[in-house]
């Protein structure tokens, strides 16, 4: 048999309810349940979460940074996206 | 890529370090950047993994149970360190499989501490108390290093050492406020554990070759002279107030210099060690290989009935 | 009287999880990757968790004793775990094939103590136990699966692990004083009536994992009465190392 390694896998942990999961890490793991047990195991050990996602690294689609310009540059300008474009009085409050 | 451009992507690239942006693995690097960091974090990652071992050593024969769990669970942060820091180097484009091999056939190297036997229950406070100390002092600075990917594993690994030192000074204080043979125990592993912990920081800075570039990467942010004094500074007066004896006869408060003075360290003693020939480095590697070896079969059975799963969810599938 | 027997009690309750956690504790830095390393000295720690509350318990019954004095500090034919626990390390078959086969008991267990027991204070250890063991099971049914049906030496591992085991699976079953005075206060179950289903969860996971079910009818007890096998006086020899060594010392 050919050896195979097993392959990683990326660990998305949602801290407490209410927040995102977030990235956290990566592990080896053959199968997704032995994913999300390592990661209960390594990630969590000092209850650090409520909520785990695991997803093998290879199924996941990156962005190329080489691309930075064209993917992100173009956001940079439309400064009208944000609440402070807009001039109001001070007499309006929480707006 | 022309040479040009290749060196004005160099130019950028030491700019944005400069800078202190962060470089994230799929950017553009210089090839020697890469391999720097692939031999930097995987020491870190081996020093970790082998580091278990003289500490995982006595968890059978811990003294009590709460001391018991505490090692446990130190010796169990260590392996997960080891991975944090694995996982950031595959970020590198390197397997963690690649890794072990350069660790077993003995082309990459670990922290050479490692390499002393630990041969009553107080070496495990002064590993603890001396070996963390050292390492919290390497590793501060590393948080804030220019590769992401180890930055991030270095903030967790650093929240999560800040219980180790504790639990060793712990032990050292309990030694040493015990019966007459407690603390002969506990002194016995300082005169042990003083001169390897000071070396732990690498040859002074006139013998080092790394210590530049490693500034402007920001691996280092001190030179090892400056970081082995600041351990000393530090160490010095805990060892005071356990009422142990460093095992340093030219030790003496400068006070010009505001910092101790200390006695010639035996750097035969450290290149013998990092060649192969200390008290334990044997027993060290054989213990992972033999821990790897023995495993495969596990490893194997895993993969083998990950595979079968699939293909029968398949052909569920299908059906 | 009620004392003793109380205490009686939380030894066997305790014994399980020491030993059994002395055992992985062995492992640490040796198993096949650094996952598992990591998965198991969890639940090693989970086990010294629930040792250390029987014990703190345990020690309230005996007036001027600690949890360590309970731990480390009785003679071999003073500890009443199962044979099963104390079982060596030989390979990770034995390890998980050991696991399983306490898990599934100990969950049982602690479910009916979470549940049912007349001592509130065992009641609350196992509450907290029983999620513990929950995942423990879990784990360990899932690498029997993987060791099972993997590849062909990890079954044939995997095999011999379950019929060199198997014997001492059913003292778990076979009530102790301590255990049968337990379940006529209501405060233990009566361990008898766990056998049928035990077998029962316990066979269908092994089919599923494709090893059979032993056929060996002769089962091996002792363990909850002080009579051990060979291995538990090194096992004792490495616990008891620094207490018996230097005596009445604070550590």
């Amino acid at each position: 048999m050919e050896k195979k390694n097993w392959p990683l896998w990326e660990v998305f942990v949602r801290s407490k309810n209410g927040l995102e999961h977030r990235h956290f890490g990566s592990l080896h793991a053959a199968d997704a349940t032995m994913a999300l047990e390592n990661a209960r195991d390594v990630y969590t050990r000092r209850n650090e979460g409520v909520s785990i996602w695991v997803v093998e690294s290879k199924h996941i689609t990156a962005s190329n940074p080489e691309n930075h310009g064209e993917l992100f540059e173009p956001a940079q300008d439309k400064v009208y996206r944000h609440p402070t474009f807009y001039d109001l009085p001070d007499e309006v409050k929480h707006m | 890529m022309s040479e040009k451009e290749i060196k004005n992507l160099e130019e950028i690239f030491e700019q944005r370090i400069a800078n202190d942006e962060k470089i994230e693995p799929k950017d553009w690097m210089p090839e020697k950047y890469r391999k720097t960091h692939i031999r930097q974090i995987s020491q870190h990652a081996h020093s970790e993994i082998v580091g278990m071992l003289p500490e995982g050593n006595w968890i059978t024969r811990a003294p009590s149970l709460r001391r018991k769990a505490a090692l446990l669970a130190k010796v169990q942060d260590e392996a997960g360190h080891g991975l944090y820091l694995y996982s950031a180097c595959e970020t590198l484009g390197i397997s963690r499989e690649e890794l072990y091999e350069q660790l077993h056939t003995g082309k990459a190297k670990y922290s050479s501490i490692f390499n002393y036997p630990t041969v009553t229950w107080a070496d495990i406070g002064a590993i603890g108390w001396l070996v963390d100390g050292a390492a919290i002092i390497n590793q501060v600075p590393l948080c804030n290093t220019s590769f992401g990917p180890y930055a991030r594993a270095m903030v967790r690994v650093c929240k999560e050492e800040s219980f180790h030192q504790r639990q060793g000074y712990e032990i050292m204080l309990t030694l040493s406020k015990g019966t007459p043979e407690q603390k002969a125990l506990a002194q016995d592993a300082l005169n042990r554990w003083w001169w390897p912990s000071l070396m732990m920081f690498g040859p002074t800075d006139a013998e080092s070759v790394h210590t530049e570039q490693s500034m402007k990467w920001k691996l280092k942010r001190k030179t090892n002279d400056e970081l082995r004094q600041q351990f000393i500074d530090q160490t010095v007066p805990q060892a005071d107030l356990l009422g142990l004896t460093v095992p340093d006869p030219d030790l003496k408060w400068n006070e010009d210099r505001g910092s101790y003075d200390f006695g010639a360290i035996d750097w035969d003693e450290f290149w013998q060690v990092v060649k192969g020939h200390g008290p334990c480095n044997k027993e060290r590697m054989n213990a992972r290989v033999s821990a790897w070896e023995n495993g495969a079969w596990v490893r194997d059975a895993a993969v083998a009935y990950a595979d079968k799963q699939a293909k029968a969810k398949e052909v569920a599938q299908a059906s | 009287m009620e004392h003793q027997s109380l205490y009686q009690y939380l030894l066997s309750l305790g014994d399980n999880a020491l030993i059994l956690g002395q055992r992985l504790g062995e492992l640490c830095g040796h198993g096949p990757s650094l996952e598992t390393d990591i998965a198991c000295t969890n639940i090693a720690l989970d086990l010294l968790g629930q040792t250390r509350s029987c014990f703190q318990y345990a020690s309230k019954q005996l007036d001027g004793k600690t949890e360590d004095d309970v731990a480390f500090l009785r003679k071999e034919n003073e500890y009443t775990n199962v044979l099963l626990v104390e079982q060596p390390n030989n390979d990770f078959a034995f390890v998980i094939t050991r696991q399983y086969f306490f898990d599934v008991y100990q969950l049982m267990l602690m479910e009916w103590l979470s549940a049912n027991s007349a001592d509130e204070t065992i009641k609350a250890i196992a509450n907290k136990a029983v999620k513990e063991a929950r995942y423990h099971r879990r784990f360990s049914s899932d690498w029997m699966l993987r060791l099972g049906d993997g590849t062909e030496e990890s079954h044939q591992r995997l095999l011999d692990a379950v019929e060199a085991l198997w014997p001492y699976t059913q003292e778990f079953f076979v009530p102790s004083e301590a255990e049968a005075w337990a379940a006529s206060a209501g405060i233990g179950p009566d361990l008898t009536s766990f056998k049928a289903a035990y077998y029962n969860d316990v066979e269908a996971l092994l089919e599923q994992a494709t090893v059979p079910v032993p056929e060996n009818p002769y089962f091996q007890k002792g363990g909850k009465q002080g009579r051990h096998t060979e291995h538990m006086g090194y096992l004792l020899a490495d616990l008891q190392y620094m207490q018996r060594t230097y005596p009445n010392m604070t550590w």
